[in-house]
């Protein structure tokens, strides 16, 4: 022991070694677990406290350097006047969104408010600058901040006072919201009991590369306190899994080779304290590297060895949409355009690593972790495991970001397998070294497109070839690869059309499901090609598109037709008015401009089929009435931030009949909440939302034949038990005769939905979707054409939605996929062994993302629940081609490659002037 | 002793408040030096703690700035908020621009300027802003002290002329090269934390009369260490302090820059950079009012 410190106003004992981290004995030492690790290199800010005063990075403070000093964390942030107006303030905004990020972002909002009443919107942006978030885009927080500043407190917030039915539309402040703001929320790293043993993985530093497992005995003897070495020797079921059953293909634990830099090959486990100091390079392992496929190129080649021996020239699956009659089609255009563009692998880049734990009671595995996709990571267990599937309960934690990459099994497999060898929880807690090394990204593309159009710029024909490396293993390959083909053409009515999509297998990191499913990467093929359309044809840009828009009763390219709900037009008109402003003040600035800077603006739009493509989708959910009359909601649809959780109660509460405070959640739990499918494809609104809508009408069908009462009788949920008011008389519901079902309820509803979809025939012909959602941005930019820096100056974003559920939720999810579009344009490449941290991998910061006015438009769907189309994907999508056409408006310079950093933009600059001087 | 010492049998860990202490502990052991954490801590990456570390950031009196007749005198443990904070001659503009744009303000608030030069990264935001004051860096050890000026300072990446028993405890800038104006510019590929991928100070020295009296120029993040370029210095001497005057500059003022491809960007962008951010560096060292 070494001394006390005064930790949110208490003396506590600082009784660990003294150069541990600070954050690290604040959450394991003192069990203040709001102090988020995100990174331990003061990249991200998760773990920002007040130090003396002022905000810190815990991971950058020694224990041992706050003795006789003075510490404030998230928790004694939230009991301080300026806490308590920041946490009203951020959930009116909708400022929390997974919550990781939150206590960081609150502390160092605290720190400014503290030394400042009045601080300018710079000034908020200063302050956060060092808290990195990827959900919400920062504005929301920015005007939260700004808020708060400005209110003297004392008042609470105002009650949602809703009237009955009316619950869908409303922007309610999300109902998980209060212990994300105050730094209680549970992730997975926070669930993790004491005495848990921990789990550390063995990795492989090659691309490839054959090995063998040197003296384990020998490794453990010398190292004290590893109790259990796994390998794939230890794997009792099926050492190999998948996202998608017919292409498992990955082992849990390497057996005798290795196709990524970062796979596993084994496993240490013991006491923390003893782990966690290991250095696991010793590890008795021979390494024999081999040839490495780098790129689909070279693993594209006949002589390239094979990853997997039954995916002959590496190709993982070819996608195919072919329509009209594509010859014709180009023999008819006036103008021909063609490009060939390229996209890196794209980190997720979640503020939470992977974390979560796993205990074994008798022979039931129960995990505890961060995920989308609860019910499909049970199944892969009781496989990994050998066992029954219901003998595999997952809880899952609060997901600290997802994005995609949590659908597959992160830390799961590892911490079930030591605990079914052990007696007592296993955990497992990634660094971002190892995060980024592990997980999936977004598929690097290599897209070539060509697009024509006749002389008035109606378009003629589309072709498409795209390669996506899809890494070592499937993962959700085949999804980007049939996904492709069937967005390529973009909104836009195409007669003639024929894409095609490869996903390629090489040593590079397994890329899987990242919002948008490859959508977005052959969005800037196709938006750019327009913009360069117009531009040959001298066309505005905004009336090009209104020109092609697809319009209801128009055949989409595989052949589906919508006779309502098609909402690209609307959205593209949303943004007229903005366009007209902004293309007037961007000539008035150049014509005023002697510097380098020019201004420039541009479009990009998107359509994004909602749920799996032409497979089944269903989600199930349940809602229970208990004796004394309570309404319980079984809800499995996981909330990554998105808001679900709350959107789901809205949509119930309405077809119930009660009010959204009236309903009990229950979940999730794979024991105690049905399967409502993963979170992923932009699905739970539509899928997951029409199944509460049915459970919820079920609900309310049973309880009125009980009372003996119409359909229009009101529900009423008192603390009395239920009642039904029907013509002014209210009348108590007597329960007690009804039988208790094993669940605890006297009455329940069960219900699935599954969107009607047809499988895709040999030319790629069906409706693989039952519902599109569409939107159109813009973007405005200015480029320094000397140093090739883009500034963006405001972004407008026009979504159609079918139906706002929640209209605050609705923004958020714009304004966070609009910033991982920023992300996307201008600043994000995976470069594996290279950028494996938050300062060579970078995301936006709040300094990067621009004022982002959000457009909610509504053409219903007719099978989406009251109209509600999906939303989460489609907001990244136009974004950086909107941001890559603005860069051409401004400068002339056509970006082929993203990110379109500093010295690509120069570079295309520099290029467009020499082929200008050439003409 | 005065302050904490412990040792876990893993490793030791000193926490002195006098600097003599601190000398005494680095004459007789290999310490790890630890002030404001910021890059003692990345520096770990994964693994655990290893060896002795010697907490310098109790030496109370290593923090903070003061002047005396020649030089101004900054303390080793001053943290980039406290050089945003402090009241210093316009010579001193460039390294408080710098110093809003390291990392963030919880970077900043911990921080330390003298870390900053001992980490010798090429891509130092504080080095350029302090190479064109001309500074020395005093280090001590129970021997005594030595000054070294800042370009002998810094030998390479990663590499110093400190010795194993020495502290930095100032940077003293001499009052006769704190004059005039100075600018920084930066370019990275976001707004906060971002490494530069091009950095630029510059100091202009402008006669009543409005020429260029003495210039200093160094940029960072093209060359292994940062660079002063005397070269373009010279040229700049007698000629008029505004804008157009700059246009002149091009890559062949570069020339003692030696820049490297790396994911940030390429060196032939680096230079093309160096130069448009040196003529806008300069540009903030004119007077308002001599702009045109």
């Amino acid at each position: 022991m070494t001394g006390e410190a005064r930790i949110n106003g208490k003396s506590v004992a600082v009784d660990v070694h003294p150069a541990t981290r600070l954050s690290g004995f604040l959450r394991d030492g003192v069990g203040l677990k709001g102090t988020k690790v995100g990174c331990d290199v003061g990249d991200c800010g998760a773990c920002s406290v007040l130090v003396d005063g002022e905000v810190a990075c815990a991971c950058l403070v020694a224990a041992g350097q706050v003795v006789g000093g003075e510490v404030v964390t998230i928790e004694g942030v939230a009991g301080t006047s300026v806490g308590r107006r920041l946490i009203r303030s951020f959930e009116r905004h909708g400022a929390a969104q997974c919550g990781i990020c939150t206590p960081g972002m609150m502390v160092a909002a605290a720190a400014l408010l503290e030394a400042s009443s009045a601080p300018s919107r710079r000034d908020v942006e200063d302050a956060l600058g060092g808290v990195l978030c990827r959900c919400t885009g920062y504005r929301k927080i920015i005007d939260a901040v700004l808020e708060a500043a400005g209110d003297v407190g004392g008042t609470t917030l105002p009650r949602q006072e809703i009237e009955i039915g009316d619950a869908v539309g409303q922007a309610i402040a999300r109902l998980d919201g209060a212990p994300k703001l105050e730094g209680a929320e549970v992730f997975g790293a926070d669930a993790i009991p004491e005495g848990a043993a921990l789990v550390r993985a063995i990795r492989c530093p090659h691309a490839a590369a054959r090995f063998s497992l040197g003296d384990l005995e020998a490794y453990r003897r010398e190292n004290p306190g590893i109790e259990l070495i796994l390998t794939a020797a230890d794997v009792p079921g099926r050492n190999l899994y998948g996202v998608i059953p017919e292409f498992a293909d990955q082992p849990v634990l390497a057996d005798g080779f290795v196709r990524f830099p970062g796979e596993a090959i084994a496993l240490v486990v013991g006491a923390p304290e003893i782990v966690r100091g290991l250095d696991l390079s010793r590890f008795p392992v021979n390494w024999e590297p081999v040839e490495a496929q780098t790129s689909p190129a070279s693993a594209l080649e006949a002589s390239a060895p094979r990853l997997h021996e039954s995916r002959p020239g590496n190709v993982l699956v070819e996608g195919y949409v072919e329509r009209g009659d594509i010859a014709e089609g180009f023999e008819q255009a006036a103008h021909i355009v063609e490009g060939r563009f390229s996209t890196p692998f794209i980190e997720h880049a979640f503020i939470e690593p992977e974390a979560g734990y796993a205990v074994r009671l008798g022979e039931r595995i129960e995990v505890r972790a961060s995920t989308q996709a609860p019910h499909m990571d049970r199944v892969a267990l009781a496989s990994i495991l050998g066992i029954d599937p219901e003998a595999a309960r997952i809880i899952p934690t609060a997901c600290g970001g997802g994005f995609g990459s949590k659908i597959d099994l992160t830390v799961e497999p590892f911490v079930a397998l030591a605990a079914w060898h052990l007696d007592r929880p296993a955990a497992m807690i990634l660094d971002r070294a190892e995060s980024m090394r592990s997980s999936t990204k977004r598929h690097p593309s290599d897209i070539t497109a060509r697009i024509a159009c006749d002389a008035a710029g109606k378009i003629t024909a589309m072709e498409f070839e795209g390669i996506f490396d899809t890494g070592a293993y499937a993962s959700w390959g085949p999804t980007v690869a049939n996904r492709v083909p069937i967005h390529a053409c973009g909104p836009y009515f195409t007669p003639n059309y024929r894409a095609r999509s490869k996903a390629v297998h090489t040593n590079g990191p397994t890329s899987g499901a990242f919002r948008g499913f490859g959508v977005p990467q052959s969005a800037i093929a196709q938006e750019s090609l327009y913009h360069d359309l117009a531009d040959r044809l001298g066309q505005d840009q905004l009336d090009f598109r209104l020109a092609n828009a697809l319009s209801n009763n128009q055949p989409t390219v595989t052949g589906q037709l919508f006779d309502e709900g098609v909402g690209i037009t609307a959205c593209l008109e949303a943004l007229e008015p903005a366009w007209r402003e902004e293309v007037a003040a961007a000539q008035a600035f150049n014509q005023a401009a002697d510097g380098s800077v020019r201004r420039g603006l541009g479009i990009g739009t998107c359509w994004y089929g909602c749920g799996n493509t032409s497979m089944a989708n269903p989600s199930t959910m349940r809602m229970g009435l208990t004796p004394e009359g309570r309404i319980v909601l079984h809800q499995g649809a996981i909330d990554i931030g998105q808001g679900s959780t709350t959107v789901m109660v809205q949509i119930a509460a309405d077809a119930l009949g009660v009010r959204v405070g009236d309903l009990d959640l229950v979940g999730t739990d794979t024991d105690i909440t049905p399967d409502a499918g993963k979170t992923s494809a932009s699905r739970q609104t539509v899928v997951s939302g029409t199944a509460v809508a049915l459970a919820a009408k079920a609900m309310r069908r049973e309880i009125l034949l009980r009372a003996n009462a119409g359909d229009a009788a009101e529900i009423v949920v008192g603390a009395g038990g239920l009642a039904v008011r029907e013509n002014g008389a209210t009348r108590s519901l007597d329960l007690s005769g009804l039988e208790v079902n094993d669940r605890g309820y006297v009455l329940e509803a069960e219900e699935t939905y599954d969107p009607p979809t047809t499988p895709l025939d040999a030319t790629g012909q069906g409706d693989p979707y039952s519902v599109y959602g569409y939107g159109a941005q813009l973007a405005v930019v200015s480029v320094d054409t000397a140093l090739g820096t883009v500034k963006l100056e405001r972004i407008v974003a026009a979504h159609d939605v079918g139906r706002a559920i929640n209209p605050l939720l609705v923004e958020g999810q714009i304004q966070g996929g609009v910033a991982q579009g920023i992300g996307l344009a201008l600043m994000e490449e995976y470069i594996p062994g290279r950028t494996e941290n938050l300062h060579d991998y970078l995301i936006p910061t709040v300094g990067d993302v621009p004022e982002i006015e959000c457009l909610i438009v509504e053409v219903p769907d007719p099978l989406g629940p009251r109209g509600a189309k999906g939303l989460g994907e489609h907001v990244l999508i136009p974004t950086a081609p909107a941001i890559l056409n603005a860069i051409k408006d401004a400068s002339g310079a056509r970006v082929y490659q993203t990110p379109a950093t500093p010295a690509r933009v120069r570079a295309a600059i520099l290029k467009a002037e020499a082929s200008r001087g050439t003409e | 002793m005065d302050g904490t010492r412990l040792s876990d049998g893993l490793s030791s860990f000193a926490r002195p408040a006098l600097l003599d202490e601190a000398l005494a502990l680095l004459s007789s052991g290999d310490w790890t030096i630890l002030a404001g954490g910021t890059d003692y801590f990345p520096g770990l990456r994964d693994r655990a703690r290893q060896g002795p570390v010697l907490d310098i950031s109790n030496l109370q009196a290593l923090r903070g700035i003061c002047e005396d007749q020649t030089h101004w005198r900054i303390g080793a443990l001053t943290t980039w908020s406290d050089i945003i904070k402090a009241d210093m001659p316009p010579a001193f503009d460039a390294l408080k621009l710098a110093a809003r744009e390291v990392g963030s303000v919880q970077i900043q608030n911990r921080g330390t300027v003298a870390g900053n030069l001992c980490n010798a990264s090429p891509a130092a935001d504080g080095v350029p802003p302090l190479m064109i004051l001309d500074p020395e860096i005093v280090l001590t050890s129970l021997a005594g002290e030595r000054r070294v000026p800042l370009g002998d300072f810094i030998l390479g990446n990663r590499s110093t002329a400190l010795t194993a028993d020495e502290l930095v405890t100032e940077i003293r800038v001499p009052k006769s090269s704190s004059r005039g104006m100075s600018g920084f510019t930066k370019l990275g590929s976001r707004v906060y934390l971002v490494i530069s991928i091009a950095m630029i100070a510059a100091r202009l020295e402008i006669t009543e009369d409005g020429t260029i009296a003495d210039a200093a120029i160094s940029v960072g993040a093209c060359s292994v260490v940062a660079r002063r370029l005397p070269g373009l210095e010279n040229k700049l001497l007698g000629r008029a302090a505004h804008a157009e005057t700059f246009d002149f500059i091009d890559t062949s003022d570069m020339a003692d820059l030696s820049p490297i491809d790396d994911i940030r960007a390429p060196a032939s962008y680096r230079l093309g950079a160096a130069v448009e951010l040196t003529r806008r560096a300069l540009i903030q060292c004119v007077p308002e009012g001599l702009e045109q």
